[in-house]
């Protein structure tokens, strides 16, 4: 049974024995198999695996984002803080709606294919803000109504102080009328004006106006960061946002991410496959593998002391800089999740397997001479060291 | 000779690769229930096609497509014991009518929409293959010949050739080429772009051999998509056309026709307008099923080409 | 006199912008603006740059996949006899079939490159079909040697692409490319569409197959890392210019072009000790048809002055096969390589 509540003080996000299956025509694919893993507040946590090991379902499972064939079986997806924490995986869609662009937003690779083709960016970047902040918006159409109804004609000021009381009465409602629903729209486009602007993105005000087709690469990018930080969120996830993007732009990108991040107080959970990106950006990581969490640990203790035989492999994969020594490859290939190896489902591959490894899963263990709970890896090489 | 070593490689009871996805395709047919119905429904009406001679034998071998008549009493009479279905104007046995019809459906659907498959694919392919000046011409002419009228143009070859169906299928074939030139265009252009294309052109193919072993096999679903489920609608056209008098001449066993004989008698006297349901239900009901097989038949082949639905 | 297997001289491939009713040429994107390079045989030369600077256009016109608008591709044919460099562009449809059986090309995405409708057995045999090498029984044997070659084995003969991972594909792809026995082989970023460990492997193949069959490679590719560990010279390409070209550890380690300083310093190392000073570059790529006047770096450039915006610079040698084209170079070299 998992647990309802956060175990630590310092969790914005919790996910507890997450398992998220999908029933497709050739079987059911167990995609993720009870991951468990904790975003702390103002972190920034690394998810680091391949393709197919789960990285993007687990983060579209905490937006509730995942469509059928694919289900949550159990587990718990829990934010908020120590005291007040609600679980998402038994939110019905009204309320997930609430929280998505709100409190948790979610940036994607493709930053092109994120945006809507026909709508120009003012209209998109506002739209976060006409369907979370209305009540705001109507506060400050309000104000500046008042401020302007001094000068105005007798007729022009019944009818702002008509529009004033309807505005009032129906916060929620704003849009409904469409005359002052307009001036909702525009106030809207002001705070969208700013927002870019905030973003140190150039010209924002002829920006609105163009279509995304007319931006390039990294400049949509930057856009889509900005509409998801338009309403503050508490957790931005960002699925491989820079995969596609060129170095350069990459490194504006990330560049862009740490300050914001600054500014903002948001925590971040960064997905990518991409070892040297997780070692700039992250505080720190988990390395999935086939829908399981094999290893967590701080980005520094992971890149010096990586403990599971994947993280290990993984790092010795990677071309470094100045030697030509030859790259390490791991044999075999990623297992069909419809059929996973039983027990630890790295065993198939594993240098070091042994047969306990075959038979069962392998809790989180801690790292040798760890004493605190930072440096954890699911591998039965370290269960002399006693469990997390 | 190759399919010999093929053989040796194999092990065991594995099959052919290709028969695999063959039979796949197969049982994707199978398992939905809307294309067993529409290939149902096809397979009675090939059945009934091939067995003619059986069910509703002729009167004159050499002539099999003139409907027996026994009088020329204007009046439908209805069904009894030797005229299953009753008969129509001028006492045309409507029985016979529609079995042999049922053949004559089959020759018009298959030749008119092979005709059309045959000019379509070709001058697509050249004209999406090769592009620039050579499309533009090619596209401008498809343009004229699909801004033909279909009516028009039909009692124009009728009045100029001589009303039979041929003629018919002839304007059917002349007005219907010109989507599936276009069509095949459009999946060349998309496909041409390929890597495997450039892939193929790589490694010194020839300008067919890329064709036919890569573009068009690639590109040419759509169109065979469009193919079976335009079978009904040129039935169905045909047999619009027959009705209004273009189409065979009158006793040939065709379903339009047929209906183009009840045109007097589709309401009855007053106080019985169903008295003569006959003359026009049954041969009616056989082009619905007919066009419906078809359709069915072609939305299922559709969702099973559909390269995002086939594997899920 | 060295021995070059593949010369490409002021290669331009520009394609035309067409406007109005007769379609005329209106303006050209210029993807490849003159660019001269020369190839050993047995090396394996490195092209980096970022997406539309157009190397991978490069690749394709050296192969005769795209039309070169002016220039020459010149490619030695005969490894027996010294036949003498000819040039691509220029051969008419029958020698170039024959010059295709020397010159291959991988590409980048391993599940478009291979065609969905055919057997893998017929994938890799196609170009023994085309050029009429073996028939039969030595055909599949080839097919079959090639498969091993790569590390694959004959149950995967009767199957198609899409029953295959893909870095299987890609070895496929690999496979395809090695049927004719080529000299030279161009690479289109053929490891940017694989996962980290599969990479590794596919490298480390192609570094094998170089060593055993004596090839030649045009490594194409925006991963630096990558790009260090196989070649041995590395060019870098920027808006279709080549900017710098040099030794692989030359480069890395006395990079003196603006554009190749940032490039090296924006790579992400997987060493979270190492916080390297990063130079952000201002601005976005700028636009292929309209290029910058003079350098077309310098908009963008630090250390752009009055004669970047005027003059274009040449690519000088300045010493020990490092050429550059940037009027500033000293000025870079002693901002970033005084210690040295």
């Amino acid at each position: 049974m998992p647990v309802q509540e956060m175990q630590s003080a310092e969790s914005v996000l919790e996910i507890d024995k997450l398992k998220v299956n999908f029933y497709t025509y050739e079987g059911v694919v167990k995609a993720i198999d009870e991951i468990s893993f904790a975003l702390e507040d103002g972190d920034t946590l690394g998810i680091v695996g391949e393709t197919g090991c789960g990285k993007s379902v687990t983060v579209l499972s905490i937006l509730r984002l995942i469509l059928p064939p694919g289900r949550i079986e159990s587990g718990c997806i829990l934010y908020g803080t120590k005291d007040a924490c609600i679980d998402l995986a038994q939110k019905n869609d009204e309320f997930m709606r609430s929280i998505r662009g709100n409190d948790i937003s979610m940036i994607f690779q493709e930053a092109g294919n994120a945006l809507n083709p026909v709508l120009s960016i003012g209209d998109q970047v506002r739209e976060s803000f006409l369907l979370h902040q209305q009540q705001e918006l109507c506060k400050s159409v309000l104000k500046r109504l008042s401020q302007k109804g001094d000068r105005q004609s007798g007729y022009r000021r019944f009818l702002s102080w008509r529009y004033q009381r309807k505005l009032r009465r129906a916060a929620g409602n704003g849009l409904k009328d469409r005359r002052y629903g307009r001036l909702l729209k525009i106030e809207a486009m002001r705070w969208s004006v700013d927002l870019l602007r905030n973003l140190g993105i150039p010209n924002p005000d002829e920006l609105v106006k163009r279509y995304p087709h007319e931006l390039s690469g990294g400049m949509q990018q930057r856009v889509v960061i900005s509409m998801a930080l338009a309403c503050n969120p508490a957790v931005l996830i960002a699925d491989e946002p820079t995969s596609n993007l060129d170095v350069t732009i990459q490194a504006q990108i990330l560049q862009l991410l740490e300050e914001l991040k600054k500014r903002y107080h948001s925590s971040i959970l960064f997905i990518t496959h991409d070892l040297g990106v997780v070692s700039e950006v992250s505080d720190k990581v988990i390395v999935l593998y086939a829908g399981t969490v094999v290893e967590f640990a701080e980005v520094r203790e992971l890149f010096k002391k990586p403990l599971h035989p994947y993280t290990r492999a993984l790092l010795h994969s990677v071309p470094s800089l100045g030697s030509k020594k030859r790259l390490e490859s791991i044999g075999g290939n990623v297992p069909n999740l419809i059929n996973p190896p039983s027990g630890c489902r790295f065993h198939p591959r594993c240098p070091h397997v042994m047969d306990i490894c075959k038979k069962q899963k392998p809790d989180l263990y801690r790292g040798m001479g760890n004493s605190d709970k930072s440096h954890l890896a699911a591998c039965f090489l370290y269960q002399q060291e006693g469990a997390a | 000779m190759f399919f010999l070593k093929k053989r040796r490689i194999l092990l065991g009871f594995e099959q052919h690769p290709r028969l695999n996805e063959f039979t796949f395709s197969l049982s994707r047919i199978l398992k939905n229930p809307l294309s067993l119905i529409g290939l149902s429904l096809i397979f009675v009406f090939l059945m009934i096609a091939l067995f003619a001679p059986l069910i509703a034998v002729p009167e004159k071998p050499e002539e099999p497509f003139r409907i027996p008549h026994e009088g020329y009493s204007v009046v439908p009479k209805p069904p009894e014991p030797g005229h299953p279905f009753g008969t129509t104007t001028k006492q045309y046995d409507i029985f016979y009518g529609v079995i042999w019809g049922t053949r004559t459906a089959f020759r018009i659907g298959l030749m008119v929409v092979g005709s059309i498959l045959v000019i379509g694919i070709a001058v697509g392919s050249i004209s999406g293959y090769f592009g620039g000046i050579i499309d533009e011409i090619i596209m401008r002419i498809t343009d004229i010949f699909m801004a033909l009228p279909l009516l028009i143009l039909a009692m124009a070859i009728v009045t100029a050739l001589g009303r039979s169906l041929d003629n018919i299928m002839k304007s059917l074939i002349i007005v219907g080429w010109p989507i599936y030139a276009r069509t095949v265009r459009g999946s060349i252009l998309t496909i041409r772009e390929e890597d495997f294309v450039r892939a193929a052109q790589a490694q010194g193919a020839g300008t067919f051999r890329v064709i036919f072993k890569h573009v068009l096999p690639n590109a040419i679903y759509p169109v065979l998509i469009l193919a079976s489920l335009d079978i009904g609608a040129m039935v169905l056209t045909a047999a619009a056309l027959s009705f209004l008098g273009l189409g065979a001449q009158e006793g040939y066993a065709d379903w339009g026709q047929m209906v183009s004989l009840a045109r007097n008698y589709i309401v009855g006297p007053q106080g019985q307008p169903f008295l003569y349901w006959y003359v026009v239900t049954i041969p009616g009901l056989f082009i619905l099923f007919f066009v419906l097989g078809w359709n069915l038949l072609g939305d299922a082949l559709r969702d099973i080409f559909d390269p995002r639905l086939r594997r899920k | 006199m060295l021995d070059h297997l593949l010369e490409i001289r002021n290669l331009k491939t520009y394609y035309p912008i067409r406007g109005g009713i007769v379609r005329r040429a209106r303006n050209y994107v210029r993807a490849v603006d003159n660019v001269t390079i020369s190839i050993r045989r047995g090396e394996c030369l490195g092209l980096v740059g970022e997406s539309g600077c157009g190397k991978t256009t490069l690749g394709k016109t050296i192969l005769h996949l795209e039309k070169a608008t002016d220039g020459k591709v010149l490619f030695d044919v005969s490894r027996e006899a010294a036949v003498g460099l000819q040039d691509i562009t220029l051969l008419r449809r029958r020698r170039l079939k024959r010059l295709r059986e020397k010159l291959q090309i991988v590409f980048q995405d391993p599940s478009t490159s291979l065609n969905p409708r055919m057997l893998v057995k017929n994938i890799i045999g196609e170009s023994l079909a085309i050029h009429r090498i073996d028939h039969g029984r030595a055909r599949l044997e080839r097919v079959i040697g090639l498969l091993k070659a790569v590390g694959m084995n004959e149950d995967h003969l009767m199957r198609y692409p899409h029953e295959f991972s893909g870095g299987q594909r890609q070895r496929i792809a690999i496979a395809r490319a090695l049927a004719t026995n080529p000299d030279f082989i161009i690479l289109d970023e053929p490891t940017s569409a694989l996962d980290v460990s599969v990479q590794a492997q596919i490298l480390n193949l192609l570094i094998d197959l170089k060593e055993e069959l004596n090839l030649t490679y045009l490594f194409i590719t925006h991963h630096l890392l990558v790009v260090e560990h196989i070649s041995d010279r590395i060019a870098v390409m920027y808006l279709g210019k080549i900017v710098e070209m040099a030794p692989t550890e030359n480069l890395f380690q006395r990079a003196l072009h603006p554009y190749t300083i940032a490039l090296l310093s924006a790579i992400p190392i997987p060493d979270p000790d190492v916080r390297r000073e990063r130079i952000i570059l201002t601005g976005d790529v700028p636009d292929p048809v309209d290029p910058p006047s003079g350098c077309r770096f310098h908009p963008r450039c630090e250390f752009a002055e009055q004669q970047c915006e005027e003059q274009e610079p040449k690519l000088v040698d300045v010493g020990g096969e490092h050429l550059v084209a940037c009027h500033c170079r000293d000025a870079v070299a002693a901002k970033y390589w005084t210690t040295l």
